[in-house]
């Protein structure tokens, strides 16, 4: 289990109890997280699951795959602590984890 | 014995012809709207299938959901170069574009003027879209018979399109042309030879030369072509590469978001209960603009071509390869989407569909075509009570343009 936070990019948190297994894109749909669209229904293909990493968590996280890379090349509004949260597996690792969601997915 | 090279699907029973003979591709299939069957029986029996003979050559045909995803996501096996369509390049008069190339100048080209259709861009849009919307339904013809394509799709897409050019506004229907003429031949009936499809499309070049010339040396322009003319990765294209991604950015921006409009008005005409759920609720058009959207599937297919033989769902697929990605089969895969023959505007997870493609090709304008949509509902449903259907639609003789020319309606005010 890990305790994930989510931030909207209005300020407004949003606290969730993510299983191990699932992603941190799962756990916000899951938990009616409001701003993740997660078209392609997780296989890192459409980039909709689009968070910013809290820079205190960025090397518990880890950096994206090639493939995750080059989805996330394409976003202008990509930040260098930019991921994809269907790219992220939850672990106990990341309890206390904060994200924050952008003003837009592309 | 196989009779591919003669064979007309249309005259043919899809439940019980050889699955060898099928060719998906042939026009009639479209025009007549006889294709679903044909698409059902090759998802159940063969998802990737080979038919070796038609008007486009030899083509494999994939037809279910997941493995549409599959060879998206893989594009160093299954490569956009030369061609995204069925049809092959024409040797002498190729239109280089970013959506037909690779990693790394298809990236670099696309970054260079997708912020032009970015949320960020779209929030400064919306008033203006609206407004432009609110003038179209305001100078419909009330109580008379009209084409919806022509009066509303139409219109409202180019003039969008003239937007995100900043072309001159009053020649905005030389836009709507030369999109029907970059996607249609002599064969659709849209141009008598090829020759004179070509001169259309080079007048086209001209005319977007002197937007360019006359950009290019004033910065800070963020309408398409001042983009393409500042960009690193594109300001120094040759005039057909210039070209063909004016013919990228043209049809992207036309025939998807006009086929959509006037497939969602047939659509909620055939299902009255949809019609009655958006009346009574409003708050449903952001998720029905997607659910139309899957439902119309504007672009019925992408084509890729492998790079190297591979396997495919069991199948030896050699390089050189053409594979159909259908889309429009895909978004009626029942492994993927639950009852997907229906048209269901509230439907779950209604964003899951594959009409904007997936992978680094994904539709870069598809906040916009949404946008589009969901303020077109509103405004609509400010007004009438119903878009009425009261003719038959006229279908585009395309396998990749999957829309209408003809969708005759009347209006009744609230």
């Amino acid at each position: 289990m890990a305790k994930i936070t989510y931030i909207e990019h209005d300020g407004t948190e949003h606290e969730v109890e993510a299983g191990s297994g699932t992603t941190v894109m799962n756990a916000a749909l899951d938990n009616l997280v409001p701003g993740i669209d997660a078209d392609c229904g997780g296989e890192c293909s459409c980039a909709t699951c689009h968070v910013m990493v809290d820079e205190n968590w960025m090397a518990k996280v880890g950096s994206p795959s090639e493939t995750e890379e080059s989805m996330l090349d394409l976003n202008p509004e990509r930040q260098a602590n930019s991921r994809l949260s269907c790219q992220i597996p939850v672990t106990d690792e990341l309890n206390g984890l904060v994200v924050r969601l952008p003003e837009f997915q592309f | 014995m196989s009779t591919t090279a003669t064979a007309r699907m249309i005259d043919l029973d899809p439940a019980t012809i050889d699955l060898a003979d099928i060719d998906v591709s042939q026009r009639e299939l479209w025009a007549e709207n006889k294709k679903w069957d044909f698409f059902t029986r090759l998802r159940n029996e063969a998802p990737i299938h080979y038919c070796p003979e038609s008007e486009f050559g030899p083509y494999w045909s994939v037809t279910r959901y997941a493995d549409i995803m599959e060879v998206e996501n893989n594009w160093q096996m299954f490569s956009s170069d030369p061609a995204i369509v069925i049809q092959d390049p024409e040797e002498d008069f190729e239109l280089p574009m970013f959506i037909a190339m690779d990693p790394p100048k298809h990236d670099e080209q696309r970054k260079t003027v997708q912020g032009v259709v970015a949320p960020m861009n779209l929030k400064n849009l919306e008033g203006t879209i609206r407004t432009r919307v609110q003038n179209i339904l305001d100078s419909l013809p009330v109580g008379e018979t009209f084409n919806w394509v022509d009066l509303v799709s139409i219109e409202l897409t180019t003039q969008m399109l003239a937007t995100l050019f900043d072309f001159p506004f009053e020649d905005r229907r030389k836009l709507t042309r030369w999109s029907d003429v970059a996607t249609g031949g002599p064969e659709t009936g849209i141009v008598e030879t090829e020759e004179q499809r070509r001169e259309e499309l080079y007048e086209c070049l001209t005319y977007f030369t002197r937007l360019w010339q006359e950009r290019e040396n004033q910065a800070g322009g963020n309408d398409l072509i001042s983009m393409l003319a500042h960009g690193d990765s594109t300001r120094d294209m040759s005039p057909q590469e210039f070209l063909g991604n004016l013919v990228l950015l043209i049809v992207g921006g036309n025939d998807t978001t006009r086929n959509s409009i006037t497939g969602g008005v047939l659509a909620l005409n055939e299902n009255p209960g949809e019609y009655a759920k958006l009346r009574n609720n409003p708050g449903v058009i952001p998720n029905m603009v997607s659910e139309i959207i899957r439902w119309v599937t504007p672009l019925a297919h992408m084509r890729r071509t492998a790079t190297e033989d591979t396997e495919l769902g069991g199948q030896q697929i050699k390089a050189g390869d053409k594979l159909v990605m259908w889309y429009v089969s895909g978004n009626r895969d029942e492994r993927a989407i639950d009852r997907p023959n229906e048209f269901i505007i509230d439907r779950p997870r209604a964003r899951q569909h594959l009409s904007f493609g997936f992978g680094i090709h994904r539709c870069m304008g598809n906040r916009l075509a949404e946008m589009q949509l969901r303020i077109l509902w509103e405004e609509i449903q400010q007004r009438f009570h119903k878009v009425e259907v009261v003719g038959e639609p006229v279908r585009v003789p395309s396998n990749f343009v999957h829309g209408f020319t003809e969708l005759p309606v009347r209006l009744h005010p609230i």
